[in-house]
């Protein structure tokens, strides 16, 4: 290490690993364990960054046609039901809350029950996406699947064609949601088995935080999906 | 290959405020770059790497220099905006007495209908000196409506009216283009704009028509029933459109709206989206019925509606109206008919309209 | 300092321990395929990209051959928009999106942090793969029947017109976005986290500024492009209104989302170019880049404002009045740092030492044809000429030559320059002079005859037309042939040196920059001992001093 640093930033430029015991995890082209965590962590953070671009997009879309179909976006909104969203919206928000603990867990080298809390992530993450394929099968079954097999009538006939919109809008952007919770879904899977094994410690436990950072941040996208698609 | 211009004819009013913004950036940007070039070449060659020069003598980089590079080239860019705009502006401006010409785009052609009911499918007849509006749409993809020896171009969108105008100078064949690609036949999608001496443009206008545009629209206004709400007696379940062209229109949710054409057609295709104040939201959409031809007859008309002076009225077109006034009779008491007020203008408007 | 130690450098037979180097350190098709160094994986992208420039290329040489004549004889009109269309989509987004960043970014951005590697490796793997992916849908498309909607996929015609590829189109297009994402992070992350002892910001070559610049403005503004396709995949497939207006949608609305990323794409294709010149220009002139700090923040300056000026491509789309007077002064004022560039790369040749070897001659065309594409851009932004050259020939010459003028001479200039690095090898320089040539003429006798055809009223993407563009038209073509000749030499020569060239040193141009610091090729960690930098970004004197004190301890 040099007499210039603003290297790995002041915390970590003090004791790098010697060689002789690289931890296993150390990948080669890091110099130590806390520049890999710093990287991994700032890594994560920008594809949120661009998830929130992302998302962004289409919730500029749906903005803009609620303000151009306000009558036909109130009365899709009606036909959504909001108390299975709040409940499953409650779960999701369970399912951060043990996600958060697996951190925690993950830092102290709590074997167990880190795995555990994953284990209840991933459980409460699937009852989220099975009752939203229960909802999906509803609206499906009331004909509001957009496209050729729409066949909604129960509305006045001048906001039907706004309610497919919005219905497009819905199965997209919560279909892109779930999406990200099934991929979330299996990365907690390969995090049970390693969780399990005993890979993370409090020297490494970078992977499970990022994969906190992820499961934050669908959940979050939710809370925002929710009110937009249930409530309005 | 014996035509072999390198600059567009010039054939409109704007057109020399277009050349002029155009010139002028040439010159004002080629003197720039040629002294760029200049410099680059005289540093290039003089300080080119000879033994005694290896290594480059390092200067600071003086801050009023670049101080002078960021201000110099900002203020010359702001000074291309403001000419810009005031060219725009130009361009954008509909002088209020032009002719009124509506245009539709559809793959793969263009077609103009004139006040008084003449239609032309990829040509366009307008005098020469008078400024001509075109109110215009797509039946299908986007556009756009390109007169290079004008200088003017605008898209053409399949969900609303844009307009554009130009003043022709000089009579003469120019060409027509579709700007936005459109599928197969965009290259095709061409015409000529035939700008006449005024005199000629009348001996074409009294060719053959079917009767003007807005009594065009006036027998639609009654093949789609519009006429059963829209009535002008208290009580109607739809507003009184007698006189509603260009005034503001107040909203159920307390905003207005000018009703002009991309209001008008709003309400007909979308009759949910902006509901006028004290009435009830009970108009159905007539999406998919009412193509874009009829759609321009039926603003058409409906501009008319409570003027003093109608748009254009030549003698066929005020004797169909006096047919439809004369029809109210049989059906008052029903439901109404087209609104008392507009037949009495209509009947007694003078036969010979102007485009006013 | 005598001439030999920087220039005509004697080339000294490396040690056993510096003749492994990334090249020969492992053999074999999976070690390519299975790679994580950066360096091999540039070489990948370096054969894909080079691959989708040749299709794009031709595809283009086809096009000019049915535009010699006015009639549209040669192909059918639906063979002929496939054509502006594939070629818009190869060189796009298969070409010179990936072409800097990934093929010189990836094996240069590393090396001049002093890191071993990106950040991410596997990612860095990940992301050709996903890109081949992309690719393989756009090869797809080309084989089954093509797609004719023109890059842009404007709506309605793309979701409810046209009969051809659309859906797989636009997926190999999102597919790729997510290969320019993976590269852009990777970069980002390993800015700020893996650089070498004692390199600071400040100490950074101007390829880094820039490239940082490049991946913010990836990895903001290609979500939305993703976003935008997957709306439009919905509407296609289901048959819904998203952007269609006989069902409610806007398609204008379209033009907005897309323009949000298609522009910064702009940025993403001629920021790296921006980054290439300010090294070489160090390079071949000996010097430090004039105003270092103003040309590293021009490059975030533009990455910024590139994200206001979306709009300009819609002066006539039926914006209104005021916010294309907003749009059209936010674009003048993005020309600003594009000038401070320029500026300051003239003034880097005041008194400086300048060599007009082949990478500095793709400079100077650079600078000039980046000139004429900048001031151009001008006119279109300024509103009241826009609005008759808007989608004019005029449109194209534009942005040719931002694109190809600006980024594939920038591309070509990087490519001369670390070839030596990059191979080891040297490649004929008086062949490399007679291609930067060649295509600078080939270049501007192929586009400067568009401007004035487009001013004077040809339509973009016309497939016939009028006769009186025949004469400018000709002349297109014909420049068209000499650029092809242009490209085809360097490679042809390039490939011929990697075996016959001549051995280059570890600092054959005598530049400044740790890439330089190492031996040519590479070793397969970079650098046989972490450098620790102590001298200033193209500090000549100080780098020269320090490189011979390594070399004696």
């Amino acid at each position: 290490m040099s007499d210039v640093t603003l290297h790995h930033g002041a915390e970590h430029a003090s004791e790098p690993h010697g060689h002789g015991h690289h931890h296993p995890f150390l990948q080669h082209h890091f110099e130590d364990l806390g520049q890999q965590h710093e990287a991994s962590t700032l890594g994560m953070w920008f594809f949120v960054a661009q998830e929130i671009l992302f998302f962004g997009g289409i919730f500029a879309a749906y903005f803009i046609y609620r303000e151009m179909y306000p009558a036909a976006w109130k009365a899709a909104s009606h036909l959504q039901n909001w108390k299975i969203g709040a409940a499953n919206t409650i779960v999701l928000i369970g399912s951060s809350l043990t996600m958060a603990l697996a951190v925690w867990g993950a830092q102290g080298a709590k074997r167990k029950f880190t795995t555990l809390m994953l284990v209840l992530t991933l459980l409460l993450g699937g009852i989220f996406v099975g009752v939203k394929g229960y909802e999906y099968s509803e609206h499906i079954h009331e004909g509001l699947f957009p496209g050729a097999h729409f066949s909604f009538t129960h509305a006045p006939a001048e906001v039907l064609p706004g309610i497919q919109m919005f219905m497009t809008f819905y199965f997209t952007m919560t279909g892109l949601h779930a999406l990200h919770m099934i991929i979330g879904a299996g990365l907690l899977l390969w995090f049970i088995k390693r969780t399990w094994r005993g890979d993370f410690g409090p020297e490494y436990y970078g992977p499970v935080e990022i994969m906190g950072l992820y499961w934050h941040f669908v959940d979050i996208v939710w809370i925002f999906l929710f009110p937009l698609l249930y409530l309005v | 290959m014996t035509d072999f211009p390198l600059f567009p004819e010039q054939a409109s009013s704007v057109a020399q405020y277009v050349d002029g913004l155009y010139l002028g950036l040439v010159a004002i940007t080629g003197v720039v770059s040629l002294l760029i070039w200049l410099v680059i070449f005289i540093f290039a060659i003089k300080y080119r790497r000879r033994p005694d020069n290896e290594l480059a003598q390092e200067q600071e980089p003086p801050a009023a220099l670049e101080a002078t590079w960021i201000i110099i080239p900002t203020i010359i860019f702001i000074v291309i905006f403001v000419a810009g705009a005031w060219v725009y502006f130009r361009i954008q401006r509909v002088p209020t007495n032009a002719i009124e010409i509506y245009a539709t785009g559809r793959q793969w052609m263009w077609k103009f209908q004139h006040p008084s009911g003449q239609r032309e499918i990829n040509s366009l007849h307008v005098p020469v000196g008078r400024p001509i509006k075109i109110t215009m749409a797509s039946e299908d993809v986007i556009h756009s409506l390109w007169f290079p020896s004008m200088r003017v171009k605008a898209d053409v969108l399949p969900n609303r009216y844009r307009t554009m105008w130009f003043e022709a100078t000089k009579t003469g064949r120019y060409h027509i283009f579709c700007a936005e690609y459109c599928g197969t036949l965009h290259s095709g999608m061409i015409g000529w704009v035939e700008v006449m001496e005024p005199t000629a443009y009348q001996r074409w206008l009294a060719g053959g028509t079917e009767g003007s545009l807005a009594s065009q629209g006036e027998k639609l206004f009654e093949k789609y029933a519009c006429n059963t709400c829209h009535m002008a007696t208290p009580g109607a379940r739809g507003p009184n459109l007698a006189g509603v062209y260009g005034k503001n229109v107040p909203l159920a949710d307390g905003k207005s709206v000018v009703a002009d054409e991309n209001y008008i057609r709003e309400s007909i295709l979308n009759p949910q989206a902006k509901i006028a104040a004290g009435y009830q939201p009970i108009m159905p959409t007539f999406q998919g019925q009412v193509n874009e031809d009829d759609l321009l007859r039926l603003i058409a008309y409906i501009r008319t509606l409570g003027t003093e002076k109608p748009q254009i009225t030549p003698v066929e077109s005020a004797q169909s109206m006096q047919t439809s006034a004369g029809a109210t009779p049989s059906t008052a008491g029903v439901a109404g008919t087209s609104p008392p007020a507009a037949a009495a203008t209509s009947t007694t408007a003078p036969a010979t309209g102007t485009n006013q | 300092m005598t001439s030999t130690t920087i220039d005509d450098a004697p080339f000294i037979e490396p040690s056993t321990k510096e003749r492994r180097n990334y090249i020969n350190d492992e053999y074999g098709v999976l070690s390519w395929l299975l790679t994580k160094d950066h360096k091999r994986i540039a070489l990948l992208y370096l054969f894909s990209v080079t691959t989708f420039f040749i299709v794009g290329g031709l595809i283009a040489f086809l096009m000019r051959l049915e535009l010699l004549t006015p009639e549209g004889d040669m192909f059918t009109s639906d063979t002929y928009n496939k054509l502006f269309t594939l070629h818009g989509i190869v060189m796009i987004f298969f070409f010179l999106i990936p072409a800097i960043p990934a093929v010189m970014g990836n094996f240069i951005l590393p090396i001049m942090l002093g890191a071993k590697d990106l950040a991410f490796p596997k990612l860095n793997l990940l992301s050709w793969y996903v890109y081949m992916v992309g690719g393989i849908f756009g090869i797809i498309v080309i084989i089954t029947g093509g797609v004719d909607t023109g890059w842009t996929f404007y709506t309605p015609f793309s979701t409810q017109y046209s009969n051809t590829k659309v859906f797989a189109t636009t997926l190999g297009a999102f597919i790729t976005g997510f290969s320019s994402i993976l590269t852009g992070l990777n970069f980002l992350v390993t800015i700020h986290r893996m650089r070498a002892p004692g390199l600071t910001w400040y100490r950074l070559p101007l390829f880094v500024w820039s490239m940082y610049a490049t991946s913010v403005v990836i990895m903001l503004a290609t979500p939305v492009l993703a976003i935008t396709l997957v709306l439009l995949m919905v509407e296609r497939v289901l048959h819904v209104g998203i952007f269609d207006p006989a069902l409610g949608g806007d398609p204008v609305l379209y033009q907005h989302m897309f323009w949000f990323y298609s522009h910064p794409a702009v940025y993403i294709m001629i920021l790296p170019g921006m980054a290439v010149i300010s090294e070489c220009v160090a390079a071949f002139t000996r010097k430090r880049i004039f105003g270092y700090k103003f040309v590293a923040f021009s490059s975030l300056g533009i990455a910024f404002l590139g994200f206001l000026v979306w709009a300009h491509h819609m002066f006539v789309a039926g914006i209104s009045t005021y916010s294309a007077m907003i749009f059209s002064f936010l674009t003048m004022l993005v020309a600003v740092p594009s000038a401070i560039k320029v500026f300051n790369w003239t003034a880097t040749l005041y008194k400086a030492s300048v060599s007009w070897q082949t990478p500095m001659l793709y400079v100077l065309g650079f600078i000039g044809l980046f000139t004429i594409g900048g001031v151009t851009g001008l006119f279109l932004g300024a509103l009241g000429v826009d609005v008759h050259v808007h989608d004019s020939y005029f449109v194209v010459a534009h942005f040719h030559y931002i694109m190809v003028g600006g980024t594939i001479m920038a591309y070509m200039a990087g490519i001369h320059y670390w070839w030596p690095k990059i191979t080891g090898r040297m490649y004929p320089e008086w062949w490399g002079r007679l291609s930067a040539l060649l295509v600078f003429i080939g270049f501007n006798l192929t586009f400067f005859p568009q401007f004035l055809v487009g001013y004077v009223g040809m339509p973009r993407r016309y497939h016939a037309y009028a006769p009186e563009f025949q004469v400018l038209n000709v002349l297109s073509t014909a420049g068209a042939t000499v650029l092809a000749v242009g490209y085809l030499l360097p490679m042809i020569y390039l490939a011929w040196s990697v075996k016959f060239g001549r051995k280059a040193g570890a600092n054959p141009w005598g530049a400044v920059g740790l890439e330089w610091a190492t031996t040519s090729p590479p070793p397969k960690e970079n650098f046989h001992e972490t450098p620790t930098v102590t001298w200033e970004a193209y500090d000549y004197p100080a780098f020269l001093k320090a490189m011979k004190e390594t070399q004696h301890v």
